[in-house]
């Protein structure tokens, strides 16, 4: 099937439906994989059993942020392409990006209150991370706010490529500024500063997190199809109904 | 292994538990979605209003 048959929403919820299935296989099997890597696992040499909370805190983190930038792209896809399924892969994103972010401040709440003696502290990378937590929420509200989805999608693709400013300040903010947050140890310059004992079971859990993200990316994205098509059968409705000089 | 996390283990569970609880979440919502979207579109077919690619 050619990428732009996709734009079609039928063949893409055609194309859903098929994938749905083995995605769903996919992410139980990641998920089984990484709990027991993550379980075997030996404690950390400083931190002991609480390093365990870096396999859900750190792949949390990414997707956040990952999300966030997805999100860019298909603003773009709406402002500059006007592909049709941009704003709806843009909408039925935003909560799943924003479950993620409130994961990563949950968990890192709780890793934070063993290791540095508080839960919260408004350092560069908790702020930066919390800000980019409310601007999951003004997207959602956006998107609720508005009833035409044509301008809904618009309006929040403006938004979102303004907040995208965040995703570098969230990356480097650990560099640029002293915080409490530990500087990266994965995604850094010079290589990976993990052992590998730690390292393989956060990236197998970092990819069962991915494989569940993509999954309910498409299942919501399915629905908001079916949301426009209910919409649109509605208005057809009270268009041919007596009196609306239809 | 699991059996001896240490001094700060209800931290370690809460953490597991609340992303357990939220991926819960997530997945419910878009199940009952589905299935409100689904019933919503079967109610205004049944009553004889459809897409113009769907009649035949």
């Amino acid at each position: 099937m050619p990428l732009i048959d996709l734009a079609n929403p039928t063949r893409f919820l055609a194309l859903a439906a098929r994938l749905m299935p083995w995605l769903i296989g996919a992410t139980v099997l990641a998920f089984a994989a990484g709990l027991y890597l993550a379980a075997g696992a030996p404690d950390d040499y400083q931190q002991g059993a609480t390093a365990k909370i870096m396999f859900i805190h750190v792949p949390a983190a990414w997707l956040a942020m990952g999300c966030w930038a997805l999100m860019s792209v298909t603003a773009l896809g709406t402002l500059v392409w006007r592909h049709p399924l941009a704003d709806v892969a843009a909408k039925a994103a935003a909560p799943v990006g924003a479950a993620f972010t409130f994961l990563c401040l949950v968990t890192g709440s709780l890793w934070g209150r063993p290791m540095w003696g508080t839960y919260w502290v408004w350092d560069a990378r908790l702020t930066s991370v919390f800000v980019l937590f409310l601007m999951y929420l003004g997207v959602i509200a956006l998107w609720r706010t508005v009833e035409d989805p044509a301008r809904a999608g618009r309006a929040a693709a403006i938004l979102t490529l303004v907040g995208a400013i965040n995703l570098p300040i969230i990356k480097f903010s650990v560099d640029w500024w002293n915080t409490l947050h530990q500087p990266a140890s994965v995604l850094r310059l010079g290589g990976t500063a993990i052992h590998p004992t730690l390292l393989y079971p956060l990236l197998v859990m970092a990819l069962a997190y991915a494989l569940f993200f993509l999954t309910l990316h498409l299942a919501a994205m399915r629905n908001e199809i079916l949301r426009r098509r209910v919409r649109s059968l509605m208005l057809m409705q009270a268009q041919s109904a007596p009196g609306s000089g239809a | 292994m699991v059996g001896d996390l240490g001094p700060h283990a209800a931290f370690i569970v809460a953490a597991y538990a609340s992303v357990a609880l939220v991926l819960a979440v997530l997945i419910a919502w878009v199940a009952l979605d589905y299935r409100a979207q689904r019933q919503k579109l079967a109610a205004l077919e049944s009553r004889g209003i459809t897409r113009r690619s769907g009649r035949t």
